[in-house]
């Protein structure tokens, strides 16, 4: 009995292990490139014997990055302001409202997300210039929010849902407006799922590429994925491996700080959805 | 404070009546309960007053005022909640504040409101908590608080006392009753538990299907219920039912025959009824007598004993298959399988008609038109 005990936990250990290595390993290899000078690069190292800061120094060189990092988040923080704020009153009509058709539109929202961002893509450009908004961040929030809106609206359709109807009766009868209900009664109650669906949202907006790529065009319109796709070495034959890590890096860690904050939320968030059904 | 008219009110949730045309007059500081099965449409109703659910036809009105499309917060009305609905992220003061700070009070009222009724329901060192750091009865008396504070004109309580263990259950029955007295207010209460019904109402409405089946004060539904229903509701264990026949029908008397071949005179208004009749006799088990006394005797083979202690329910087959059930003292010596007599009062009987109809009792019982007071004042 002992013995397979201690095989059992040998075992679990070393599949944690595993999983580990497999996700942390990618982060771990960028950082340590973007600690490498020129040939340095092509050594294999555990860490970097001497580590070199100038990739991170030569990132904001050559191009507008800090720029760049300032559009994607004004765009990251604007997607998930509008697309909360948005999702919170349209969940409070699909769940809390009875009216006819409720249901498809509940679909058509989900159905939004179904089309491949390619799909939509010249579409959404004649919109954008339409509109007047190419190499514009407008362009860029409004189109991002094609994607976030139908999960924060599903999420939060779903959790609204969950709260007990006397609540919302017992702020009617205290004299409550729909609109006082949400933002004084429902709101500080929905916090996990907020945290939850405003993070994903802001993931899925910092990270976006392809929408970013067609829609802007000069560099001071870019936002940090397109902007790193689009660094340059000296020569047309240079791939400067170091800079790009190093950005990397550098939009890496928001994301990783801003999880880090609200992790304990999102787990109770996650479960709350999943447990109340 | 005020009156509550309801005049062929109705409701429908689509297209199926769960209402049926309620006429009802809730007088003014008079504490009205609402009893019945489940699905009886009681806390609908009781919805309805609130304003929470529209009528569908039909004319209701709150201290004279015709409160039919009037929302929640214009009539005047304030509601305790089954699950006491407290808002979760507020403290008990926030929670009882809510309303008035909606309303735009100021301060100073409101904070004067809040601790007056933080001081009559003794929560006053509770204010800064939050709900969910609160027991079951404290949470109930928090949201009573949150209902006091509104000053409404009607107070309507839903099952407020159902999701309390019963120890506590007794203890917050009481304090009701007590702050009924204190408040001197127009008060709605819904409830399935018949006990609530009868100690706490000054009326019982007693609901079944959408319909009103009997409005009363607790001892005129006790003892003049109006028909079946109604008299097998009210009262626990319920009432006995013994399907017979009318074999005589005299001025103010019907004889009846009884499980085991005897008869018995028993005293009813029996205007319109014809010897041969089918009538339902029915006998509360607290008003048979083990033994021979009475004006006529069953004979029965207990089959199962409950022992509460403090008193005894003997279950009968008497002759003829029917059962019926007794009660006896708690030191009764009775046990299972025992051949029993039981004496029926015949002055304590009831007589229904074909149609579950009451037979109206020859003398008034002389409780039952009193409007007692509930609980001393001062």
């Amino acid at each position: 009995m002992q013995a397979r005990r201690i095989a059992g936990r040998v075992l679990f250990y070393l599949l944690a292990a595993a999983i580990i290595v497999y996700t942390v390993f990618p982060f771990y290899w960028a950082i340590v490139s973007s600690l490498k000078a020129g040939s340095a690069l092509f050594q294999v190292e555990f860490w970097p014997a001497n580590p070199a800061w100038d990739n991170y120094a030569g990132v904001f060189r050559g191009q507008p990055f800090a720029r760049n990092i300032l559009n994607s988040v004004v765009v990251s923080v604007a997607v998930v302001a509008l697309s909360l704020f948005l999702a919170l009153t349209a969940s409070y009509a699909l769940g809390r409202v009875q009216f006819r058709g409720r249901g498809t539109l509940l679909m058509v929202v989900l159905g939004v997300s179904m089309f491949p961002q390619v799909a939509v893509l010249s579409g959404m450009f004649e919109l954008i210039r339409w509109l007047g908004l190419y190499n514009n961040l407008m362009g860029l929030i409004l189109s991002y929010m094609i994607f976030t809106l139908p999960f924060t609206v599903w999420v939060l359709t779903t959790f609204m849902r969950e709260l007990p109807k006397e609540l919302e009766e017992a702020a009617i009868v205290d004299g409550a407006s729909p609109w006082v209900i949400i933002t004084r009664v429902f709101l500080p109650l929905m916090g996990p799922a907020l945290a939850t669906t405003g993070l994903l949202a802001f993931i899925a907006a910092w990270n976006e590429f392809l929408f970013a790529l067609t829609f802007t065009l000069s560099n001071d319109m870019r936002t940090v994925p397109v902007a790193i796709a689009l660094i340059t070495g000296t020569s047309q034959f240079e791939l400067p491996w170091g800079n790009i890590m190093a950005a990397s890096v550098i939009v890496t860690v928001p994301l990783l700080v801003l999880v880090m904050i609200f992790q304990r939320k999102i787990v109770s968030g996650l479960t709350a959805g999943a447990v109340k059904g | 404070m005020a009156t509550v008219t309801l005049r062929g009110v109705r409701k429908s949730f689509g297209g199926m009546e769960i209402i049926h045309g309620v006429d009802l007059d809730i007088d003014d500081n008079e504490l009205t309960v609402f009893v019945g099965p489940s699905g009886c449409g009681k806390s609908t109703l009781l919805r309805l007053i609130a304003g929470l659910e529209d009528i569908t036809s039909g004319e209701m009105t709150i201290d004279g005022v015709r409160v039919n499309d009037l929302p929640p917060k214009e009539r005047g009305i304030s509601m305790v909640f089954q699950s006491y609905a407290l808002y979760p992220h507020m403290s008990v003061y926030d929670n009882m504040a809510f309303g008035l700070k909606l309303a735009n009070g100021s301060k100073d009222a409101i904070d004067a409101k809040v601790r007056e009724a933080a001081r009559i329901l003794q929560i006053e060192n509770l204010l800064t908590r939050k709900p969910r750091e609160l027991s079951g009865g404290q949470r109930q008396r928090v949201a009573i608080g949150r209902a006091i504070v509104r000053e409404p004109k009607v107070f309507l309580f839903d099952e407020p006392l159902s999701n309390l263990d019963a120890a506590l259950r007794v203890q917050m029955r009481i304090e009701l009753a007590k702050l009924k007295e204190d408040l001197s207010a127009t008060m709605v209460y819904v409830t399935h538990d018949q006990v609530e019904a009868m100690t706490l109402a000054n009326k019982i409405v007693v609901l079944r299907a959408g319909h009103v089946e009997q409005v009363g004060s607790p001892l005129e539904l006790y003892h003049h219920p109006r028909n079946l229903f109604v008299a097998g509701f009210i009262g626990s264990p319920k009432m006995n039912f013994l399907e017979t026949v009318a074999s005589d029908i005299g001025r103010d008397t019907a004889t009846v025959k009884i499980p085991g071949g005897g008869t018995m005179a028993v005293p009813a208004r029996t205007a319109g009824m014809a010897p041969g009749a089918k009538v339902t006799l029915g006998v509360r088990p607290e008003h048979l007598v083990p033994g021979e006394e009475g004006d006529s005797v069953m004979e029965g083979r207990v089959f199962v004993v409950e022992r509460l202690g403090g008193e005894t329910y003997c279950h009968v087959r008497v002759d003829g298959g029917q059962s019926v059930v007794i009660r006896t003292g708690g030191d009764s010596p009775v046990n299972p399988g025992e051949q029993v007599r039981i004496g029926v009062p015949a002055a304590t009987c009831h007589l229904f008609d074909r149609d579950g109809i009451a037979l109206d009792r020859v003398e008034r019982h002389p409780l039952a038109d009193l409007d007692m007071p509930r609980s001393a004042t001062g």
